[in-house]
């Protein structure tokens, strides 16, 4: 039977979000969580190779408590278990100690897997990095940015669009892809479905202890990553306000702006005035 | 003996080169920051027949010579080069052992990697097997007074920017989104030394096979990737008038973005539409004419480094949002534009 493991995050979803100053941090517990949409359609590609061929499917998570709430949705979806990886000593792991993290835990519940399916990037940090950093700690080929996915005995073929390649890539099983978005519609969690898996979900919660490892290599103090702030880009804006007939207007914008202007079209702008008057 | 010089690599990725300038862009970026740690910048090239890659359509030039001249043209001083037929087609697992081997000979301070959707699967294997860090996308790089990189990277559809050091590993290591940086003009009088490494011989097979490979030229830019972005909405007033956009993203070399009501409208094809429902788009610049700033449209363009909105109402969100807010009649001024760029575009 095939072992299918999905790694999902839980997501926060409002953009406009509460962030901490002094740690330069997100202050999830203020913010409502979903799981990320790419998880999602990680998700929908192990979904259908069970409906296809049979299997088991773990879904695996590493946050906070509250991303149990996104093992549920998935077990409603038709994961067979969860698995939550959570402990506040691993909080603030930059990718590489989330990869580290996730392949013990991976190592540890989901022995003998055939294929691990995870989301091409999340919609908060927008990194893409823990699916190849993951395959590179368990020690499995991987091919990241799948669209289409088709397994064939222990031998799984997929297609991808790599800067403007379209690449059909083959390897052997155990394997990890990362699946995009584009590719596969996912399906609406079915309410019963939903109402089973709040009431009698197997859900099993690991920590540190139970994974036996070091708790130097988890979390913020692991991570070879430091962040120094984090701002708002659009808080430092000038919103200069220009006024007048349109040429008037023009003529202005080429004086103060022809730098921004050129330098996005690749022109020098002054140089080209001045040829032309 | 002389001590070894700081060095600061950049991953050539030549594939698509000519439309994927992001190798020659990071090229000028780590000119700069050489001169603030006294450092040299080095290109990492893996491939076969590097040469041949951009023989045909720069058989014009005679001061052609190959992708590994041109890092040298476009400011690298040293050039790593392995070229053995194994290597004709990009291979991650491949590329992945030979940049990791070279870098723990070699022991740069800093690896910079273009963010194409091969370099951001390739940075992060990279990365782990070099035990340090990584830095995603990047849209800003910079050298502080402590001597280290500081890497700006765009989070939650770039609403926030995080500003990421690595302190204590070696090498510092980002991916660098494509356009951040301009790239220096080709010098062919520049001269650098290539480093010739052999393709090692106990090299694995790997375990990911290439079975077809189909080469899509891309049908014009697309608008996710514009540098520059014109986008109009209703305020440009008719459908006759917004075609007018199309001229000046021409001469901006630009592309063309809609709004909601204006796809619904039939002004212009859903291909456009900039919003949550469409497109996200990036540009250096957008140019937005007529639009009053529905945030179903506004989340769209969070990366935007500089916006010059037009638009008769001074108080719409749009102008608010924007570094340049043009109080005019869009149609209008979208004319006027064409008419001044004309002119001194010849």
């Amino acid at each position: 039977m095939m072992k299918l493991v999905v790694c999902i995050k839980q997501v926060p979803m409002v953009s406009e979000l509460p962030w901490d100053p002094a740690t330069g941090t997100l202050k999830r517990d203020l913010a409502e969580g979903m799981m990320n949409p790419a998880c999602r359609s990680a998700m929908e590609a192990a979904l259908r190779i069970k409906e296809a061929q049979g299997g088991e499917i773990t879904a695996v998570t590493m946050g906070p408590p509250m991303a149990e709430e996104v093992l549920r949705e998935a077990i409603a979806l038709g994961a067979d278990r969860g698995i939550l990886i959570t402990d506040r000593r691993m909080a603030g792991a930059d990718t590489s100690v989330t990869s580290y993290t996730l392949a013990r835990a991976i190592q540890r519940s989901c022995a003998g897997f055939d294929l691990i399916l995870c989301g091409f990037s999340t919609s908060d940090s927008e990194t893409a990095q823990v699916g190849p950093q993951l395959a590179e700690e368990l020690d499995v080929p991987g091919v990241a940015y799948v669209d289409e996915i088709t397994l064939c005995g222990r031998t799984v073929q997929v297609q991808r669009l790599a800067d403007n390649f379209l690449e059909t890539l083959e390897t052997e099983l155990p394997a990890l892809l990362t699946v995009t978005t584009g590719a596969r519609a996912p399906r609406h969690v079915p309410l019963g479905g939903l109402q089973e898996a709040f009431s009698r979900a197997q859900i099993e919660t690991i920590d540190v202890e139970t994974l036996g490892i070091d708790p130097a290599r988890v979390g913020a103090r692991a991570s070879a990553t430091k962040i120094l702030s984090v701002a708002s880009p659009t808080a430092g804006k000038k919103n200069i306000v220009l006024t007048g007939t349109p040429k008037r207007i023009v003529e202005q914008l080429f004086e103060r702006f022809d730098d921004k202007i050129g330098g996005a079209i690749g022109r020098d702008l002054k140089a080209d005035t001045k040829k032309a008057s | 003996m002389s001590m070894k010089k700081r060095a600061i690599w950049v991953f050539g990725d030549y594939r698509n080169y000519f439309q994927n300038r992001v190798t020659l862009q990071l090229l000028s970026r780590a000119r700069d920051l050489a001169r603030k740690i006294d450092g040299e910048v080095c290109a990492v090239v893996f491939g076969h027949w590097t040469e041949k890659w951009v023989d045909d359509a720069l058989s014009q030039n005679p001061t052609f010579c190959g992708v590994v001249g041109e890092y040298i043209a476009h400011g690298a001083d040293k050039v790593y080069l392995t070229d053995h037929p194994r290597l004709a087609s990009y291979s991650m697992e491949t590329y992945t052992l030979l940049m990791e081997r070279l870098a723990k000979q070699e022991r740069p301070e800093i690896i910079l990697i273009g963010a194409t959707t091969f370099g951001r699967e390739f940075a992060p294997r990279v990365a782990k097997r070099l035990g340090t860090g990584l830095t995603a996308d990047c849209i800003g790089l910079d050298i502080n007074e402590e001597g280290l990189l500081v890497q700006s990277a765009p989070s939650f559809g770039g609403n926030l920017v995080a500003q990421i050091v690595t302190p204590e590993r070696r090498p510092q290591m980002a991916t660098v989104r494509p356009g951040t940086f301009q790239e220096i003009p080709h010098d062919p009088l520049r001269t650098g030394k290539v480093v010739e490494i052999p393709l090692p011989e106990d090299l694995p097979a790997d375990r990911v096979r290439l079975i077809r490979v189909e080469h899509r030229l891309p049908r014009g830019q697309k608008i996710e990737n514009a540098t520059v972005v014109v986008c109009g909405g209703r305020g440009m007033g008719s459908k006759k008038k917004f075609m007018k956009l199309f001229e000046l993203a021409a001469l901006l070399g630009g592309e063309v973005g809609a709004t909601r009501p204006v796809v619904y409208a039939d002004w212009a094809d859903h291909d456009a539409l900039v919003g949550q429902a469409g497109k996200h788009i990036k540009p250096q610049i957008l140019f937005s004419f007529g639009i009053s700033g529905a945030v179903q449209h506004t989340a769209a363009f969070n990366d935007a480094k500089f916006i010059i909105a037009v638009n008769k109402n001074p108080n719409a969100t749009m102008m608010k949002r924007a570094d340049v807010a043009i109080v005019a009649d869009a149609s209008q001024l979208c004319n006027a534009l064409i008419q001044e760029l004309k002119r001194c575009i010849r």
